[in-house]
């Protein structure tokens, strides 16, 4: 832009704003945690704080973790970029094997021997996916703006997208993958038209399913359930659909002003997964709408920090990385929502930061530990 | 190092991305704004649904007395015992004790124990004591909830009027389902607030919605007058070997009913115990149809020929219509042609030259098909109408039957001659009752009837019932000579056995043989009403099928007679002075 001056500047730029919005996201998610599984966690395991422990280790990991990925500079990453794929390949096949854990139905964890921990493949594909496509960007340069470089960098992140949906199972996170590479694309690409052509057709191909199903057709006998139970949850109480209802009852239930910290009935087990992806029914619930629209706001003003942090990168490099890890975010935060309010039908998404999941919250923090190692790299005087 | 014209358009791209997401975030803040405030009644109310178990209270049910105030149907206090599934803590010792306090077997109460259901009742209408003792068990998972059943503290007494009620304290016969919603109140209910497993949550505590008790009934009825007549029915009825024997008294003045007796009666209290000597092994329906037999009630559930007694409707219709007077002169050869038909008088020499008066008296048939005769079809079916016969009485019990009676196109002589003492058709006593009393009143067609008024518990009358009545069915001179016809038939006549020293009392007597003919049953019956030149009271005795003598004269007639002698004073009916009597 104008004015740029190449001078050297010692003082380097820190976004306090991005980590005391994650600092805060990541707090009231603990206590939201608390207040969902107490009760669960107490008839489990006799212990309260069960899932709370478990996510604040979790959480711990990952905050050392993201001061030390914040105090690398991003480009010691650039090298790893086909490493990071194959890895991320590599990991999913996994669950298949011994190592693999099943949980809630699902077999989408493996063990980390000697620490007992779960890692989620898919939440590795996430973060290799970003530092890939972050490189091929810059590796392509101005190739990617014809057809040919375009179709190749959507054709790139397809094997591992799926290979999560069809070994895992995972639609959600196969779509948060494609999703992810998709805004990468097309900050990358100059064009407007093929993307509004690609949500069209996207948009079309949802409808046309959603139509099918309304008119009886055994085609997609598993999601068509969802899709149905998405159009009138009140209809056929079960399943998936019983979970949707239930987290209905829950938003309902809390009104504005919510019953008050802790006052949840749903989360007395008649909502399933209320400290995980229904996490956000709980806080409509305690916390009526004002709990929702504080939440609401920490993730638009977090897009916003990354989103000036990419706009004033130093790099392609660095402000793909966080269009990246900003369209990481704002995915699942968006799905999420959408989901618990019956706005799109049921599928498993947490919300970033809050829900519990330890491997999800450790790799956000990765992520956001790149996020503000590219902001470091910020000279002030640019801004 | 980002090149200048990479980093616009970059930047307009990154930012679109921020708007677009903020947006749909913005759009799902509006959703949130419609679930949260538009629907939250709807979904807080599914909630709560779902979050609160429901045990209902019993309200307790209204008591009915009757005109002296004596308590005929009453509540007690009794428990249910319910077991909570997810909170039983020791199944086996729940079983056992359950088995061993409640008498049950434990092949009963072991399923229900372990059926997974939100709660399951074990046993109702225990009685408090043991609920106390199950309770200081304190176990989990059992619940004593008390309650209220119905207990009648005279037992039999007027059992098939009264009615009973089942298991959810609702009327299965008699007054008590007719008065349904007066007795009954509104249940409340225990709202517990659990979670998703049915376990309680302590801290939410209880949500009462407290029960309204239903209302007090108070009946025409008189508890002393209802158990004279019983005792003197079941005399009857053991004297004569009888299959069974009705009293009904009525005030014919607005058709109140002091008395509705049906020996034998049941007992109240154990509605369900069939009569002694029934055989044991019966499928469940011919119990039910032997249990409907105990219950039903005569009076106004079956239909009789009413024989002589209704010589009462042939004579006022006769002397209303002016086809024949007190005076009017007959003669009897013992038998009548009507048609081709030869229709005899039961006495077979004949009753000779005779005015209508002492027709009555004799209870000549003759006399009365003549008269019947004279009327005409048209005519005499009019008043038969007239009369209310044709319409139920509208009496506030349920299962009135109606009146078997001839087409008037299919009414020919012969079946107008039959009808006119008393045979051939059919109606119940009450309706008999009622239409004598109508008759002998001044004309006032009455709606018998129990209930009086509901009162709530401090006494203050919340209605008080209104029942129908037609006026001018006969006039006031045929209703006063109709009086005074009857008293002669009292006095001198075959009613004489109905006779009460001191008191002016008419009536007439009947002895019908019922169908088929020939099979030597017979039906005897005696009405009386007193004091004959204004009646206040007014009674029908029936007799079915006694052993032996059957006259109505000298089977029925004396019940009403001991009927009289103790309720005419006891009611406040003057004795009258002998100089009134006619000797």
């Amino acid at each position: 832009m104008r004015g740029k001056k190449r001078k050297e500047q010692s003082e380097y730029f820190f976004d306090y704003s991005l980590l005391f919005i994650v600092l805060f996201l990541l707090g009231f998610g603990l206590v939201m945690i608390y207040s969902a599984s107490a009760y669960e966690a107490f008839q489990s395991f006799q212990d309260e704080a069960h899932y709370l422990k478990r996510q604040l280790i979790a959480v711990i990991i990952g905050l050392i973790m993201m001061i030390a990925v914040a105090n690398i500079p991003y480009h010691f990453w650039e090298r790893f970029y086909m490493v990071g794929y194959l890895i991320a390949m590599a990991l999913v096949p996994l669950v298949l094997t011994p190592l693999g854990v099943e949980s809630h139905g699902a077999r989408r964890w493996i063990e980390i021997p000697g620490i007992g921990m779960n890692l989620q493949p898919a939440e590795v594909a996430k973060l290799a996916m970003i530092l890939f496509l972050a490189t091929m960007v810059c590796k392509m340069g101005k190739s990617v703006r014809t057809m040919k470089g375009f179709l190749l960098m959507v054709a790139m992140p397809m094997p591992i997208a799926l290979e999560v949906y069809l070994i895992t199972s995972n639609l959600s996170s196969a779509i948060i993958i494609l999703g992810i590479s998709v805004l990468m694309v097309f900050v990358a690409s100059p064009d407007y038209k093929k993307f509004i052509i690609m949500a069209l057709i996207v948009l079309a191909l949802a409808a046309l399913v959603v139509y099918m199903v309304v008119s009886g057709s055994d085609l997609f006998a598993f999601r068509g359930s969802r899709i149905r139970g998405w159009l009138d949850p009140e209809s056929d109480p079960t399943d998936t659909t019983f979970q949707t209802l239930q987290g209905l009852y829950a938003i309902g239930s809390g009104g504005i002003w919510g019953k008050g910290l802790g006052q949840s009935m749903q989360k007395l087990n008649f909502l399933p997964e209320a400290q995980n992806d229904m996490i956000f029914s709980i806080i409509c619930e305690e916390l009526g709408l004002f709990g929702a629209i504080a939440i609401i706001l920490m993730f638009i003003m977090l897009l916003w920090r990354m989103m000036v942090i990419a706009n004033n990168a130093p790099d392609l490099f660095g402000a793909m990385l966080v269009v990246g890890v900003m369209g990481h975010i704002a995915i699942q935060a968006v799905l999420n929502i959408a989901v618990v309010t019956n706005t799109i039908p049921n599928t498993g998404i947490s919300l970033p930061f809050i829900s519990y999941g330890g491997s999800s919250v450790m790799f956000l923090l990765v992520e956001i530990g790149l996020v503000l190692s590219v902001a470091r790299r910020i000279q002030l005087k640019e801004l | 190092m980002l090149l200048d014209n990479n980093k616009v358009f970059h930047r307009k791209k990154i930012l679109t991305i921020f708007l677009i997401c903020s947006g749909i975030l913005v759009f799902l803040f509006g959703r949130l704004v419609y679930l949260c405030v538009w629907q939250a009644d709807h979904y807080s109310k599914m909630a709560t649904a779902l979050h609160e178990r429901e045990r209902s209270i019993k309200a307790a049910r209204g008591r009915i007395l009757d005109r002296n105030g004596t308590v005929l149907a009453d509540n007690m206090t009794v428990c249910t015992v319910s077991v909570i599934h997810n909170q039983i803590e020791d199944p086996e010792q729940v079983i056992r004790v359950l088995c061993k306090e409640l008498g049950l077997s434990e092949s009963y109460v072991r399923p229900r124990v372990e059926k997974y259901s939100s709660m399951e009742r074990i046993k109702s209408n225990i009685d408090k004591e043991t609920g106390d003792r199950i309770r200081e068990y304190d176990m989990a998972g059992v619940k004593v909830d008390e309650d209220y059943k119905r207990y009648y503290p005279n037992g039999e007494l007027a059992s098939k009027v009264l009615g009973f009620t089942g298991s959810d304290n609702q009327g299965i016969i008699g007054l008590e389902v007719i008065y349904e919603d007066c007795l009954k109140g509104e249940p409340g209910t225990i709202l517990t607030v659990t979670d998703a497993a049915g376990i309680e949550v302590e801290s939410a505590g209880e949500r009462r919605i407290e029960p309204v008790n239903g209302n007090d009934l108070i009946l025409s009825m008189d508890a002393n007058i209802q158990s004279y007549a019983t005792q003197l029915a079941y005399q009857a009825m053991a004297a004569k070997q009888a299959d069974s024997v009705s009293v009904l008294v009525m005030d014919p003045r607005d058709g109140q009913m002091l008395a509705m007796v049906n020996v034998p009666e049941f007992d109240l209290n154990a509605p369900y115990e069939l009569p002694e000597g029934t055989p044991t092994a019966l499928t469940d329906k011919e119990k039910q149809d032997l249990l409907n037999a105990v219950w039903r009630n005569g009076c106004i559930n079956d239909t009789y020929e009413p024989g002589s007694t209704f010589k009462i409707v042939t004579a006022a219709a006769g002397l209303e219509e002016g086809v024949v007077t007190p005076d009017s002169t007959f003669s009897c050869p013992g038998y009548i042609m009507v048609d081709d038909r030869r229709i005899r008088c039961h006495k077979v020499g004949g009753h000779g030259a005779e005015d209508f008066v002492h027709a009555t008296m004799n209870s000549c048939n003759p006399v009365f098909i003549t008269v019947g005769l004279r009327l005409g079809v048209d005519n005499y079916y009019k008043y038969f109408e007239k009369f209310g016969l044709l319409q139920k009485t509208g009496i506030d019990l349920p299962g009135e039957a109606g009146t078997i009676m001839h087409r008037k196109e299919n009414m020919g002589n012969v079946e107008l001659a039959t009808v006119a003492f008393g045979q051939s058709f059919q109606i119940t006593p009450v309706q008999l009752l009622t239409t004598a009393a109508s008759i002998v009143n001044g004309g006032n067609r009455v709606t018998p009837h129990f209930g009086v008024r509901s009162v709530d518990a401090q006494g203050n009358v919340l209605t008080s019932f209104e029942y129908p009545v037609a006026s001018g069915i006969v006039s006031e001179e045929t209703s006063a000579t109709m009086r005074e016809i009857l008293e002669l038939v009292v006095a001198e006549g075959s009613g004489k056995n109905g006779a009460v020293e001191g008191f002016r009392i008419g009536g007439k007597t009947a002895t019908s043989q019922t169908l088929p003919r020939g099979s030597g049953r017979y039906i005897s019956s005696f009405i009386g009403f007193a004091p004959a030149d204004d009646p206040q009271v007014i009674a029908l005795a029936i007799v079915n099928n006694p052993q032996g003598i059957y006259y109505g004269g000298q089977v029925a007639a004396p019940i009403v007679r001991q009927l009289f002698e103790n309720i005419l004073p006891y009611l406040g009916i003057m004795e009258y002075n002998q100089d009134n009597e006619q000797n």
